[in-house]
C-alpha cells in the first residue's frame, strides 16, 4: 500500500495538533510551522498527481480493514487533481495572510490546517458516512475561519453560513441512513454495485436517497435556490479565507461528479441518471441569477462572490451533460476557475488596501499611487474571468460549447453562457473603470504596493498564462480523467478486488 | 413499532423546522436541535426495529441488531453537540453585535 496516500490528511492534523498544543508560541513560530506543513502538502499533493496520472487506481484501506467492511481512501486522477488544487489555493492563500490578515482574530493557523485536513480527506475518501466525516470537520474549521477577525457583518453571514450548512448536515444524514437501509453499505463502490442490481421496488427509495445527496451537494456548491448565502459570507470573509472559500464550493461539486458517476451513473440500472433532468437547468439558472449579481455588485469582493456562483453554474452545466466531452470540459474549467477566483478576491482585497477610505466600493475615490501594476493584475484577472482571449478561461469556454454541441440542449446553453459572458465583461469592466479612472482630483495615496501581498495574486493570476501554454497536456489529463470516471467497473474492481455479477452485466462484461 | 418511531421522527422534524422558520436566534438553535434528534432516530431506525437484539457478539442472544446504523448514530450525535454548542454561542454573539435576535439582525417584526 503506497502510504504516502494519507499524508495529505495527516500532516494537516499533526501540524494543527502541534499549533494547539501551544509548542510554537509566538506568532513567528506559527507561521513558520503552518507555512512549512503547507509547503510540503503542496509538494506531497504533487508527487500523488505524478503518480495518479498514469491511470489506475491507487486504494488505502485504513487500518487493513478490508474493503466493503472497512473505510478506503481512493486515489485516482480526480481526487489527485483536486488535492494539488488545493493545496496550491492554500499556499498562496497562507503567503497573503502572512502579510496580517492571520492576526486580525485569534487561532487563524490552526483553523486553517483543520480545514486543509478537511479539504483532503474529502476528497480523497472512497465511503460515504466518512465523507460526511470529513464535511463535517471542513465545515467547522470553515466557520471559525469565517468569523476570524469578529465584527457584525461577519457575524451575521456566519450565522446564515451556519444554520443552513447544519440543515445541509441533517439532509446528509438522512440521504446516508436512506441508502444505507436499503443497500446495506457505505462503501462508495459496494453501494455502486447495490444499487446498479437493485430490485424495481428499492429504486424509488434509492432515487429520493440520490437526489437528496444533490440537494445537500447544492447547498454546498451554492446552486440555486440554495445561493444566498453565499454572497454574503464571501463579501464578509477576510481575504485569505475568501480565497481559500473558493475550493470550498468545488468540494460539491466534486462530490456531485463522484457520486453521480460512480453510483448513479449511467450503468446503474433503475437509478441510473437520475440527476441530469435537474442538473443542468439548475445550472444555467445558476449562471443567470450569477451574472445578474455580477451586474448589481457595489464592490468588487460581491462582484467576485456572484462571479464564483456563475462559474459552479458553469461547471455542473458541463457536468450536466454527462457525457466525456462535458466532464472533461468541466474539469478544465474547474482548474482555471479555482485559481483565478482565488487570485481576484487576494487582488480585490489589495485593492481595497490601497484605495483607503473607499474600501473596494465603486465609488470614486482618490488614486492609486502608481496604478499600473495593480491595474495590470486587475486586468489579467478579469481578462481571465470573462473568458476572452488569449487567456484560460476562453479556452475553458470553448470546451463547453463544444462538449454541448452534440446534446439535445445545445440552443440552452450555448445562449446562456455567450450572453452570461457578454454580462461578465460588461460588468468587469465597468468594475475596473469605477475603481480605476473614475478617480476625484485628488493627490493619490501615497502607499506602495506591498511585494509579499502581490506576489500569490501574480502566482495565482499567472496560472491562467500556464493553462493555455500547458493546454494540450493538461486537457489531455481533464479528458483521461473523465473517461476514468465514466467507467465505474475499473473503480469497483480496484477497491473490491471484483465485480459483482449484476455490476458486470449492467456494465457489459467489465 | 415502526408507526410510533415513524411519528416520532415526523413530529421532532416538523417542530425543528417550524423553529428554523421562525428567524429568531434562539429557536433556531432549538429546532436544529429537534432536527438533529429527529435526524438520529431516522439513522438509527434504519438499522431496522427489532427487540432484544443485541448489537454486540453476546453468547445468549438470539438474533442481533444491526450494529452499523448505531454507530453512525453514536458519530452524529457527537458532531451535532458539538455544531450546536457552537452554534448557540455564536447565536448569542450574534445577538449582543447585531443588537436583535432576527436572524438577518435589525429587523424588528
Amino acid at each position: 500500500m503506497n502510504h504516502w496516500i494519507i499524508v495529505p490528511i495527516l500532516l494537516p492534523l499533526l501540524a494543527a495538533l502541534l499549533l494547539l498544543t501551544g509548542v510554537c508560541r509566538g506568532l513567528l513560530l506559527e507561521r513558520a510551522l503552518s507555512l512549512t506543513a503547507t509547503v510540503a502538502m503542496a509538494l506531497i499533493s504533487m508527487g500523488l498527481l505524478y503518480s495518479a496520472a498514469g491511470g489506475g487506481f491507487q486504494v488505502y484501506a485504513v487500518g487493513n480493514w478490508t474493503p466493503p467492511f472497512g473505510i478506503v481512501l481512493v486515489l485516482d486522477r480526480l481526487s489527485a487533481l483536486m488535492l494539488v488544487l488545493t493545496a496550491l489555493v492554500a499556499l498562496f492563500a497562507l503567503i497573503y495572510a502572512l502579510t496580517g490578515g492571520d492576526s486580525i482574530g485569534r487561532n487563524f493557523h490552526i483553523l486553517f490546517q483543520f480545514q486543509l485536513m478537511g479539504l483532503n480527506g474529502a476528497f480523497l475518501t472512497g465511503d460515504l458516512f466518512n465523507l460526511f466525516v470529513f464535511f463535517e470537520i471542513l465545515l467547522l474549521a470553515s466557520y471559525g475561519l469565517l468569523l476570524h477577525g469578529a465584527g457584525p457583518a461577519r457575524v451575521r453571514s456566519a450565522l446564515h453560513y451556519v444554520s443552513l450548512n447544519l440543515v445541509g448536515s441533517a439532509i446528509f444524514l438522512i440521504a446516508i441512513g436512506t441508502l444505507y437501509g436499503v443497500t446495506g453499505t457505505l462503501n462508495m463502490a459496494d453501494m455502486a454495485q447495490k444499487v446498479a442490481g437493485a430490485t424495481p421496488e428499492s429504486t424509488a427509495v434509492l432515487r429520493s436517497g440520490a437526489l437528496l445527496l444533490l440537494v445537500v451537494f447544492g447547498l454546498k456548491a451554492a446552486l440555486p435556490p440554495l445561493y444566498f448565502w453565499l454572497p454574503e459570507a464571501y463579501r464578509a470573509a477576510s481575504a485569505p479565507v475568501a480565497a481559500l472559500f473558493a475550493v470550498m464550493t468545488k468540494v460539491g461539486v466534486y462530490a456531485i461528479l463522484r457520486l453521480f458517476t460512480l453510483i448513479f451513473g449511467p450503468e446503474a440500472g433503475g437509478s441510473a441518471l437520475v440527476a441530469e433532468p435537474w442538473l443542468l437547468p439548475v445550472s444555467l439558472a445558476a449562471m443567470v441569477l450569477g451574472v445578474l449579481g455580477v451586474l448589481a455588485g457595489r464592490d468588487l469582493r460581491t462582484l467576485v462572490a456572484y462571479l464564483v456562483v456563475a462559474s459552479v453554474g458553469t461547471l455542473l452545466t458541463a457536468v450536466g451533460l454527462f457525457d466525456a466531452k462535458g466532464i472533461g470540459a468541466a474539469l478544465f474549467y474547474l482548474i482555471h476557475t479555482t485559481l483565478i477566483t482565488a487570485g481576484l478576491f487576494l487582488l480585490a482585497d489589495l485593492i481595497g488596501t490601497l484605495r483607503g477610505g473607499a474600501g473596494d466600493r465603486f465609488e470614486p475615490a482618490a488614486p492609486i499611487f502608481r496604478p499600473q501594476f495593480v491595474g495590470a493584475l486587475f486586468f489579467v484577472g478579469t481578462v481571465a474571468a470573462a473568458g476572452m482571449p488569449p487567456l484560460s478561461g476562453f479556452a475553458c469556454k470553448i470546451m463547453i460549447l463544444q462538449a454541448a454541441r452534440e446534446s439535445t440542449a445545445m440552443s440552452w446553453v450555448w445562449g446562456v453562457v455567450l450572453a452570461t459572458s457578454l454580462l461578465n465583461l460588461l460588468a468587469l469592466s465597468r468594475a475596473g473603470s469605477m475603481l480605476f479612472w473614475n478617480t476625484l482630483p485628488e493627490k493619490p495615496n501615497g502607499e506602495p504596493v506591498p511585494v509579499m501581498a502581490s506576489a500569490p495574486i501574480i502566482v495565482l493570476l499567472a496560472f491562467s498564462f500556464l493553462l493555455i501554454a500547458l493546454g494540450n497536456p493538461i486537457s489531455a489529463f481533464t479528458a483521461a480523467t473523465a473517461e476514468q470516471l465514466l467507467e465505474p467497473a475499473g473503480y469497483i474492481k480496484s477497491v473490491l478486488g471484483h465485480l459483482s455479477g449484476d455490476a458486470m452485466r449492467l456494465a457489459g462484461g467489465g | 413499532m415502526e408507526l410510533m418511531i415513524a411519528c416520532a421522527i415526523g413530529t421532532l422534524t416538523a417542530c425543528g423546522v417550524y423553529l428554523l422558520l421562525r428567524a429568531r436566534v434562539f429557536p433556531v438553535v432549538l429546532g436544529l436541535s429537534l432536527l438533529s434528534y429527529g435526524v438520529n432516530l431516522f439513522l438509527f431506525a434504519m438499522g431496522r426495529m427489532a427487540s432484544d437484539s443485541p448489537p454486540l457478539i453476546d453468547a445468549h442472544a438470539s438474533a442481533y441488531a444491526d450494529p452499523l446504523p448505531q454507530a453512525l448514530v453514536l458519530t452524529a450525535i457527537v458532531i451535532g453537540f458539538a455544531m450546536i454548542a457552537f452554534l448557540a454561542a455564536l447565536a448569542l454573539r450574534a445577538y449582543v453585535d447585531l443588537g436583535s435576535d432576527h436572524v438577518d439582525g435589525g429587523e424588528c417584526s
